[in-house]
C-alpha cells in the first residue's frame, strides 16, 4: 500500500501530506528565529547604558540585499504559477533566478562580513578608542581608514554622538566635504585591540548569529531549489501535479527565509 | 507479503517508498535493518538503540551512588575499567598506612560530568527515544490504519540523526578531559568556564538530537492529521495517539528555543561571544569577555522546552497505560472525552509554566506569582487524566498479567510524583527545596516508577504482535514485583534527606556539610539523613539486578517464548491488533474502514467481550 | 493539488506582480522612515516593526497563499503566534520584575538601601 495523499488533497483537511508538512516545519522555525529575536531584546534592553552600538553597519549593502531576496521571493512564486499554467521553460526562467538572487544574497553578506572582520578596534593607552578599517599593518604600526575616535570610557554607544560632533567640527571649520584621514596608529599605543567580529561585543555577537542562521538557511533552501531546477525537475516528465506541489512547498521555504530578513533588516541594521 | 491490490504497488508515485521494493524481493540486509524507511522496523531501531542508552544511564548513576555512599572509597574492579578508560579522572586511593594502590575512586570532576551525561542520556537519548519515538513510530500509524507515516525517509533520516547524536555524546566519554561536567542542565557561566572539550561535544550533539526530534515531530503530527484511515474520526481515535499528537507538537514547538539556547552557549564557548556572560564576571581572575550578556537568557531558553519536556515524558506514557487499562479491563475508557480535552489542555498550559524551574534567580513577586498561578493550574488535567484511568478500574473484569501489573503500579506511582511536584510549583515552598534531594526524589518517581514502568508495560504488551510469542509471564511477575519494591526503596527516602537540606549533586553524598564534620555549624546534615545514601544505594543496585530477568526474558522468547494463539491475543479492539504478526510492509491486508470507538469492551449484545473498531458489533 | 484553474492562476500572477511593486516601495519607506525620529526610541521602534510586519504580511498572505489556506494550518499558526508571544512575552517581563531590597534582614547590621534594579 502506498502513503496515501502524497499528491492530492485529503477530503476533510483539504491538504496534502508535503503542504501539512512543511507548515509544521515553518512552525517550528517561527520560535527558532522567534527566540533569537526574544534573545535580541532581552539583551539590549538589559544593556548597560550608552553601551549599545548603532550605525555599525552599512545600510547599502543591507537595502540591496532586501532587494535581492524580495525579488527571489516574486521569481519563486512564479515559478511555481508557471508549472501549473504548463510553462516549463517559464518554470526553469524563473526557478534559475531564484537560485541567482540566492548566491548574490550570500555573496553580499560575505563582503558584509569580511568589512566587519577587517574592521579593527582599538583602546589607547590614553584611554581614547579608535575604530576603523585596517589598510595597512606593520610590526611597528596599523593603519586605520576612516577613523572614528572618542574617549572609551563612554561606551559604545558614544560613537553616532562622535561621528556627528566630528562632522560638525569640520563644518565649522569650512570643510563641508571632510573625509577623516588614515589614522597611523603605532603598536606601542595601543592598550587593547580587536576586530568587529562576534567577540567584540554583544549586538555584533547577535548579529553575526542571526544572519548566519538566517544565511545557512539561505544556502539550504537555495540547494534544494537548485535541485528542483536541476537535477530534479526530471520529474515534470513523470509526475507533473506531485513535482507542482514539490515546488509550491520549497518556495514556502523560501518566501519564510524572506520573511525572516524582512524582520531582520530593520531591525539590525537601522534601529 | 499479500497486498489486495497489487497494481497499487507498480504505480508511478513511488517517491514515499522504500526503493528496495521489499513487498516483491528481499531489499538486503542494509535495505532492511539498517536503511529501513518502514515505521516498524525505525521503532524497534529506536527501541534498542534507547534502551542501550538507558543502560549505561544506568551504569553512570550505579557509579555515581557508589561515590554517594561510600565517598573516597575505591570502586571495586569496575574502578580500574574506569581508570583505563578515564584516566586520571578516576582518581587512585591510596591505604594511608601502606600508601599502596588499593583502587580507584571517582574524582569530584569525574562525578560531575557522569552526573551530568546521566541526566542528559536519560532524558534526550533513553526515555524520549522511547516513549516518543520507538512506542510512537511502531504503534500509531497501526493504529490509525496507515500504511506508514506520512514521511518515510524522513523518518528514517530522523532515526540517523538521533544514533548520530547518541554517538557524539557517547564519543564525548573518550576525549581529554572526559564529558559535560555542568549538569544536563549545562547552565552558563559554568558551561562555559569549564577548560576541557566535553561542553562542545554535548552542545554539538544536543544541536543533532534536537533537529531528530523536530523532523520526527513534524512527521508524526502530519501522519495523524492526514492518514487516518476512512471512518477514523477524531474523537475515535485511541488516547495513545492523542497522546503521541500532543508530544508531537510539544517537541515540534518548544524544541527550537532550546536549540538558540544551545547555539548561543555554543558560540559562548567557541567565538568568544558573552551572550550568557555578564560584565566583570570573574572566574579564577577577571574573565577576557565582552561581557553584557545575561546568564538568565540561557536558563529561560533552556527551561522553555524543559518543562515541555518532562510532559513529552509523560504523554507517552499515559497514552500506554490507557491502552493496556482498557484491555485488561474489559471496558472502555472512563471519561474519554474529558482526557482527551485534559491531554490537549496540558499541552497547551506546558508553554507557560516554565519559570517555575526559575525561582530563585531573584524574580519578582508578579511574575513568580504568574508562573506559580499557571503551574498550579496545570495540575488540574493532569489530575484529571489519572482519575479517568483510576476509575476505569471500577467495574472491570481485570486480568493481572504482566503488562497490567506495571500500568496499575503507573497510578500510584505517578501519583505520588505528582503530588510531590506541588510544594515544587510553589515558589514560598520552593525556596526550602530547590535542588535538593526532593526535587531528585519528585522527578524521578514521575520518570522511573512513573513512564519506565509504562513503557516497560508497553514493551510486554505489544512484544506478541511484534514477535508472535509472548515473554515469560513467570519471569514478568518476578521483574515486576523485585522493580516495584526496590525502585520504592531507593527513590522514597530522598524525599526525606530533600527536606533535611541535602542538596543535589554533592560527590561525597553531604559528607562535607555532615554535623559529624562539622560539630558547630548550623543546620548540618544529620548520621540518619547521611545513613540514607548507603541504603539508597543499595536498593538502587537491587533494582539494576532486578532487570535482568527482564533483559534475558526479552531476547531468549523471541525464538523460545509461548507462540501466540491468534493475530490478536490480548483479545483487543484497537487496530494495531488487526494486522498480520507481525504487520507487513503497508500493515493492513486489506483497505480499512473504521466503525466503532476505540474501547468497545463487553458491548451489549456482541458475540465477543470486544468488537474490533472495523468491525460491525 | 489543483482547484486552481489557468485564469485564477493568471490573476493571482497580477498580484503578485503588485505585491512587488508595494514590497520595493515598502523596503524604501523603511530606510527613509529610519532617517525620521518619531518622538522616542519606543516610538522609533514601534513604526519601523510596523512597517516590517505589513511587508511580512504581503508575502505571507499572497506568495505564501496564506489568504486562502485550510483550517489546519491557520490553528497550527495561531497556537505557535501564541507560544512565540509568550516566551518574548514572559522573559521581558521577568527580567523587568525584579524584587525591591530595601529592608535588611535581621540580625545583620543594616545597610544602606540597594538600588532598587541592577543592570545586568
Amino acid at each position: 500500500m502506498e502513503v496515501p495523499y502524497t499528491d492530492t488533497n485529503r477530503p476533510d483537511t483539504g491538504l496534502y501530506n508535503a503542504k501539512v508538512g512543511i507548515w509544521l516545519f515553518l512552525a517550528s522555525e517561527v520560535m527558532l528565529f522567534g527566540a533569537l529575536f526574544s534573545a535580541y531584546i532581552l539583551l539590549r534592553v538589559g544593556a548597560m547604558e550608552g553601551h549599545w552600538p548603532t550605525g555599525l553597519l552599512d545600510v547599502g549593502p543591507g537595502f540591496v540585499n532586501t532587494l535581492v531576496l524580495i525579488l527571489s521571493s516574486v521569481t519563486v512564486v512564479m515559478a511555481w504559477a508557471s508549472l501549473k499554467l504548463n510553462n516549463f521553460k517559464k518554470f526553469k526562467l524563473y526557478q534559475g533566478i531564484t537560485v541567482v538572487c540566492a548566491l548574490l544574497f550570500v555573496v553580499i553578506k560575505s563582503f558584509e562580513y569580511n568589512s566587519k572582520f577587517t574592521h579593527h578596534d582599538v583602546i589607547l593607552n590614553d584611554g581614547m578608542r579608535v575604530d576603523g578599517h585596517l589598510v595597512e599593518e606593520t610590526d611597528e604600526f596599523i593603519v586605520l581608514s576612516h577613523p572614528v575616535s572618542y574617549p572609551a570610557e563612554k561606551g559604545i554607544g558614544y560613537r553616532p554622538t562622535a561621528i556627528k560632533e566630528a562632522e560638525a567640527h569640520a563644518h565649522e571649520a569650512g570643510d563641508d566635504h571632510h573625509h577623516a584621514e588614515d589614522r597611523k596608529i603605532s603598536k606601542e599605543e595601543i592598550d587593547k585591540r580587536t576586530t568587529w567580529g562576534p567577540w567584540a561585543n554583544t549586538y555584533l555577537a547577535i548579529y553575526f548569529t542571526l544572519t548566519g542562521l538566517h544565511a545557512l538557511h539561505v544556502i539550504a533552501g537555495a540547494l534544494v531549489i537548485a535541485y528542483f531546477w536541476g537535477p530534479g525537475s526530471k520529474m515534470w516528465k513523470t509526475h507533473p501535479e506531485q513535482f507542482a506541489n514539490r515546488i509550491e512547498v520549497s518556495g514556502l521555504f523560501w518566501h519564510f527565509v524572506d520573511l525572516v530578513w524582512i524582520f531582520l533588516f530593520p531591525i539590525l541594521y537601522l534601529l | 507479503m499479500e497486498s489486495a491490490d497489487p497494481q497499487a504497488h507498480h504505480e508511478a508515485g513511488h517517491e514515499n517508498h522504500d526503493h528496495g521494493e521489499a513487498h516483491h524481493h528481499d531489499p538486503g540486509f542494509w535495505r532492511k535493518y539498517v536503511f529501513s524507511t518502514d515505521h516498524k522496523m525505525i521503532g524497534i531501531q529506536y527501541g534498542l538503540t534507547s534502551l542501550l542508552f538507558m543502560l549505561l544511564g544506568f551504569f553512570l548513576i550505579a557509579m555515581m551512588r557508589w561515590s554517594i555512599a561510600y565517598p573516597g572509597q575505591p570502586i571495586p574492579v569496575i574502578g580500574y575499567l574506569l581508570h583505563t578508560i578515564m584516566g586520571d579522572m578516576a582518581s587512585p586511593v591510596l591505604d594511608p598506612q601502606t600508601k599502596e594502590l588499593i583502587g580507584y575512586a571517582i574524582s569530584n570532576d569525574l562525578y560531575n560530568s557522569f552526573g551530568a551525561m546521566h541526566g542528559t542520556i536519560m532524558v534526550f537519548l533513553a526515555v524520549v527515544p522511547l516513549a516518543f519515538a520507538a512506542f510512537g513510530n511502531y504503534v500509531v500509524p497501526l493504529q490509525i490504519g496507515a500504511p506508514d507515516m506520512a514521511f518515510p525517509r524522513l523518518n528514517m533520516a530522523s532515526y540517523h540523526l538521533f544514533l548520530l547524536g547518541g554517538l557524539v555524546m557517547f564519543a564525548s566519554f573518550f576525549i581529554p578531559g572526559g564529558p559535560a561536567q555542568a549538569g544536563w542542565t549545562s547552565y552558563s557561566p559554568l558551561a562555559t568556564s569549564i577548560p576541557t572539550d566535553g561542553q562542545f561535544y554535548w552542545l554539538v550533539a544536543m544541536v543533532i538530537i534536537i533537529t531528530s526530534s523536530l523532523l520526527g515531530a513534524v512527521n508524526f503530527i502530519a501522519t495523524i492529521i492526514q492518514l487516518r484511515a476512512p471512518g477514523m474520526t477524531w474523537m475515535r481515535m485511541p488516547f495513545f495517539c492523542w497522546a503521541q499528537f500532543v508530544t508531537a507538537f510539544l517537541l515540534l514547538l518548544a524544541f527550537p528555543p532550546l536549540e538558540v539556547g544551545a547555539l548561543l552557549q555554543l558560540m559562548d564557548n567557541v567565538a568568544g561571544t558573552s551572550f550568557y556572560l555578564p560584565t566583570g564576571l570573574a572566574v579564577s581572575t577577571l574573565s577576557d569577555v565582552s561581557g553584557g550578556g545575561s546568564p538568565l537568557l540561557y536558563q529561560h531558553l533552556f527551561w522553555f522546552l524543559g518543562h515541555p519536556e518532562v510532559y513529552v515524558l509523560i504523554l507517552p506514557a499515559m497514552g500506554v497505560v490507557s491502552e493496556i487499562i482498557a484491555n485488561n479491563t474489559r471496558k472502555p475508557i472512563w471519561g474519554y472525552k474529558s482526557l482527551v480535552y485534559s491531554v490537549l489542555v496540558l499541552g497547551f498550559l506546558s508553554f507557560i509554566v516554565w519559570a517555575h524551574h526559575m525561582y530563585l534567580t531573584g524574580m519578582g513577586t508578579k511574575i513568580s506569582t504568574f508562573f506559580q498561578t499557571t503551574t498550579m493550574i496545570i495540575s488540574i488535567p493532569s489530575v484529571i487524566i489519572l482519575s479517568c484511568l483510576f476509575i476505569s478500574l471500577w467495574g472491570g473484569r481485570i486480568r493481572f498479567n504482566t503488562p497490567m501489573l506495571f500500568a496499575l503500579a503507573f497510578l500510584p506511582m505517578f501519583g505520588i510524583g505528582g503530588l510531590t511536584g506541588l510544594p515544587l510549583g510553589f515558589n514560598y515552598s520552593d525556596i526550602l527545596l530547590h535542588d535538593t534531594y526532593y526535587v531528585i526524589g519528585h522527578f524521578h518517581y514521575v520518570v522511573a516508577p512513573g513512564t519506565i514502568f509504562a513503557l516497560i508495560a508497553g514493551i510486554y504488551f505489544w512484544y506478541p504482535k511484534m514477535t508472535g510469542r509472548y515473554m515469560s509471564e513467570f519471569w514478568g511477575r518476578v521483574h515486576f514485583w523485585c522493580s516495584f519494591v526496590f525502585m520504592n526503596l531507593t527513590f522514597q527516602p530522598m524525599f526525606a534527606q530533600g527536606m533535611a537540606g541535602m542538596l543535589r549533586r554533592m560527590a561525597d553524598g553531604g559528607a562535607g556539610y555532615s554535623i559529624a564534620n562539622n560539630p558547630d555549624a548550623i543546620g548540618g546534615l544529620a548520621d540518619r539523613y547521611l545513613q540514607l545514601n548507603v541504603n539508597i544505594t543499595l536498593a538502587a543496585y537491587a533494582l539494576g539486578i532486578s532487570q535482568i530477568p527482564f533483559i534475558i526474558n526479552l531476547f531468549y522468547s523471541i525464538k523460545n517464548g509461548k507462540k501466540v494463539e491468534s493475530d490478536n491475543p490480548w483479545e483487543s479492539t484497537t487496530l494495531d491488533w488487526q494486522t498480520p504478526t507481525p504487520p507487513p510492509h503497508g500493515n493492513f491486508a486489506g483497505p480499512i474502514k473504521v466503525v466503532n470507538g476505540p474501547y468497545e469492551y463487553s458491548v451489549p449484545g456482541a458475540k465477543a467481550d470486544f468488537v474490533p473498531q472495523n468491525q460491525k458489533a | 493539488m489543483s482547484g486552481h484553474s489557468p485564469e485564477e492562476i493568471r490573476k493571482s500572477v497580477k498580484s503578485y506582480m503588485v505585491v512587488f511593486g508595494i514590497l520595493i516601495i515598502g523596503t524604501i519607506v523603511t530606510v527613509l522612515a529610519s532617517y525620521f525620529d518619531f518622538g522616542s526610541m519606543t516610538a522609533n521602534i514601534i513604526v519601523a516593526l510596523i512597517i516590517a510586519t505589513f511587508k511580512a504580511s504581503c508575502v505571507a498572505l499572497i506568495f505564501m497563499h496564506l489568504n486562502a489556506e485550510k483550517k489546519t494550518i491557520y490553528m497550527t499558526l495561531a497556537f505557535t503566534w501564541f507560544f512565540f508571544m509568550g516566551l518574548m512575552g514572559l522573559t521581558i517581563w521577568a527580567s523587568e520584575d525584579k524584587p525591591n531590597f530595601t529592608v535588611a534582614p535581621n540580625d545583620i547590621p543594616a545597610v544602606a538601601a540597594a538600588p532598587a534594579e541592577t543592570d545586568h
